[in-house]
């Protein structure tokens, strides 16, 4: 009996018209094949696709279309046969529109399923019913608690291969669902599939009689999305629109997280100015109440000086600014990171400068709980524990580790646990401009003290 | 299965807003950010649900960024008709870079299929760079194309507004990096997650006014490389393509010479949508002649600087 995530049962939560997902897995497990397999069977792919796939496929001398063919998208990795990058895919039954991440497997594309997860609110983990828990699933299943995906969903594949057993399924189940638990994932569940097939994927299988869960399909349908994770509102100021003729100053942005409503008490920080909400527009409706998601313009009672990168949040529940920054990062770009480094920090709709004081350890993501364990439990220098290894400095492309910077001003970072929105980051090259790292503010995976 | 059961209140169109919310995010942020950024229009109808989110975007206040249309010289009258007209309801500012004037100069050659798709490529980088554009908003959709699935919404381009996948920034989050140095500057898509039926649901949502040939229409056609294209200024039809009566409409719409029409009876938008609902190809696959040149023919073309 498989392990259902749980109901839509308070008002937090929804079966939202739209499910962001992301899928990993390696060539191997057969993830390409279950997102061909999805998409095939929802009708999302269409004749004029599909006949280019089993054009090639038959150019390549297979027998059968390649339904793998329909998600690699760039010349490089059609002639490779990989995935280089972050693919979006798009599917939709009459119950729900999906947006698929679809993101390659191997160690050195971490980074990319750091990407995909970061919008996810279900992660889908592909894993060859033969080969059970293997490293790599571990390391995306790491990587997704990292991210504080809400929803982890663990597809066993080619349980063809395994002679559809049950027993098999149940083992494998039972320890992904004691490391996920471990890991701090609140939601998780496994289903059996077998992608190339089509069992349980769309339609159920006779195969897989005894399964008492729902299709992969039917799960994806159905699975709760969480739309608050937390009541206080937060609102960075995006953009200030004026409109001299009607005397009109309202503050554009996108509510990061819980609700703002007209008549609350507010202070803009980090100036730290009280006022009160006095309308909220929501893309020319007025509205009592604007929710996580949602881009609306507020409107305060008092003439401020608000700009871009400001932060509206209830008076009484609002977030200190900090310039001390603690935080897991991954690393992004092919120019390392290293101490010293100054570098632009992006937090919601505010940039600012900062540098990099310490990079205190690596994680091993592969197995983050185990070099925890290794550390032992924590000292009084939260840094102490891996004190036998030298700090190091420097972190490359796909790597995970704990860094401290300072920043030239505040900023109105949160824990990454209780906001993913409030609690991430990024770091940009100021002479490039490249995009260099994810941060992710506190320690989301509780590993580190 | 007990626990799964479905939230009979959710709202019918709630990925609507989602997608809505989305979009205008990313046209504020760029108007936050950019110096000079444009939006490129061509009545076609993804540049209008684009110019309509981004009018919802700022108002009361009017849109701070002016409109770009690259004319091929082959374009559909109905729908040059209909960007004149949207520029005017809403005293917005628009630059016309023509292709004809490079083919007229000898800067740019016709095709010999006629098609001036892949020529738009020069003009619009050269007005980008003339105008000093930083952003340019694009339709563009990921789920069009194979190559633009890799895209990001934040589509960082180089002096010649070359696309490098393997350069691409990652994105994360609500973050988008919009840095670039002098020279460079960033295409925006906005409907990055969209797909075709979404903005058919959005038009209806929103009634939104598009050019007429949007719809099933009497049309004289000829046939061409299994499309229905139609007679005109621009070269066809042959000697050897009959020209007949048919009732088609445009599923999407560009160059003359390149975009089919499709046989249709969907005179309205719901009717669109039925039939787009019901469809087998994709909108690309039915009407572009340009994607059909090779599998990676976007991918090469977006290499060169191609939206």
């Amino acid at each position: 009996m498989t392990v259902l995530l749980d109901a839509p049962t308070s008002k937090d939560t929804h079966v939202a018209g739209l499910l962001r997902l992301a899928t990993a897995g390696s060539v191997d497990d057969g993830k390409s094949t279950l997102v061909g397999r999805l998409l095939f069977d929802t009708k999302s792919v269409l004749a004029d696709q599909y006949e280019a796939v089993e054009r090639t496929s038959r150019n390549r001398g297979l027998e059968q279309a390649d339904l793998a063919l329909l998600t690699d998208g760039l010349r490089s990795e059609r002639e490779q046969g990989i995935t280089i990058d972050v693919a979006y895919r798009y599917f939709a039954t009459p119950k729900r529109r999906f947006i698929l991440a679809d993101t390659p497997g191997h160690v050195q594309y971490t980074r990319n399923m750091v990407t995909g997860a970061s919008t996810a609110e279900l992660a889908v983990i592909l894993v060859d019913a033969r080969k059970g828990l293997a490293e790599q699933t571990r390391r995306h299943t790491a990587v997704s608690a990292l991210l504080r995906v809400p929803r982890v969903l663990l597809a066993v594949n080619k349980m063809d291969l395994v002679d559809f057993d049950k027993d098999r399924f149940a083992e494998i189940e039972a320890d992904f669902a004691a490391y996920a638990t471990a890991l701090g994932i609140e939601h998780h569940a496994a289903l059996p599939v077998s992608a190339l097939r089509g069992d349980n994927v769309v339609e159920p299988s006779a195969d897989l009689a005894w399964f008492e869960g729902p299709t992969l399909l039917e799960f994806l349908e159905n699975v709760p999305v969480q739309t608050e994770r937390r009541p206080a509102g937060r609102f960075p100021v995006q953009y200030v629109i004026r409109h001299q003729s009607a005397d009109y100053r309202g503050y554009a942005g996108t509510v990061a997280s819980g609700h703002l409503e007209v008549g609350d008490p507010v202070v803009v920080l980090p100036s730290g100015q009280r006022s009160t909400i006095a309308a909220i527009d929501l893309l020319g409706r007025a509205v009592e109440r604007a929710t996580a998601g949602q881009a609306a313009t507020v409107l305060l009672t008092d003439e401020l000086d608000v700009s871009r990168g400001d932060l509206i949040a209830p008076a009484e529940a609002a977030p200190a600014a900090v310039r001390d920054v603690v935080a897991t990062v991954c690393h992004l770009s092919e120019k390392p990171l290293a101490v010293g480094d100054r570098v632009l920090l992006k937090h919601t709709t505010r940039t600012v400068k900062a540098i990099v004081k310490e990079i205190s350890a690596k994680l091993d993501i592969t197995d983050p709980l185990a070099a925890a364990a290794a550390a032992g439990p924590a000292e009084t220098d939260e840094f102490d524990w891996d004190h036998d290894a030298p700090a190091p400095h420097t972190l490359h492309a796909n790597e995970i580790g704990r860094v401290v910077l300072r920043t030239a001003s505040p900023i109105l970072l949160e824990p990454y646990a209780t906001d993913r929105e409030t609690g991430s980051f990024l770091l940009i090259d100021p002479a490039s401009g490249d995009t260099l790292t994810a941060g992710m503010s506190g320690d989301p995976l509780g590993v580190f003290s | 299965m007990s626990t799964l059961t479905h939230d009979e209140t959710a709202p019918a169109h709630d990925h609507l807003r989602t997608l809505e919310a989305e979009a205008v995010h990313i046209i504020r942020e760029v108007a936050a950010e950019f110096e000079r950024p444009v939006l490129l229009f061509s009545g076609g109808k993804d540049s209008i649900v684009m110019l309509h989110l981004a009018l919802k975007a700022f108002a009361p206040a009017p849109v701070p960024f002016g409109l770009l249309h690259v004319d091929t010289g082959h374009n559909f009258p109905e729908v040059l008709a209909m960007r004149d007209r949207t520029v005017a309801e809403h005293g917005l500012q628009l630059s016309v870079a023509h292709v004809q004037d490079y083919i007229d100069d000898g800067r740019l050659t016709e095709r010999p299929d006629g098609t001036r798709n892949p020529l738009q490529t020069v003009p619009l980088v050269d007005a980008i760079q003339s105008h000093k554009f930083d952003a340019v908003f694009g339709g563009g959709r990921r789920d069009e194309e194979k190559a633009r699935a890799k895209e990001r919404v934040f589509s960082l381009r180089d002096d010649f507004g070359q696309w490098d996948p393997k350069r691409q920034r990652p994105e994360l989050w609500r973050l988008y990096n919009g840095r670039h140095r002098p020279g460079e500057h960033v295409r925006v898509f906005p409907l990055s997650n969209w797909t075709e039926l979404d903005v058919w649901q959005y038009i209806a949502e929103q009634d939104i006014v598009l050019p007429e040939i949007y719809y099933a229409h009497e049309r004289q056609v000829f046939a061409r490389g299994g499309m229905w294209l139609s007679p005109g200024e621009w070269g066809g039809p042959r000697e050897d393509e009959p020209v007949q009566t048919r009732v088609v409409r445009y599923r999407t719409v560009g160059d003359m010479s390149c975009t089919g029409a499709v046989d249709s009876t969907a005179v309205d938008v719901a009717a669109v949508i039925t039939e787009i609902t019901a469809s087998r190809i994709t909108e690309r696959g039915a009407s572009r002649a340009d994607d059909r040149l090779s599998e990676a023919a976007m991918e090469d073309r977006k290499r060169e600087g191609y939206f």
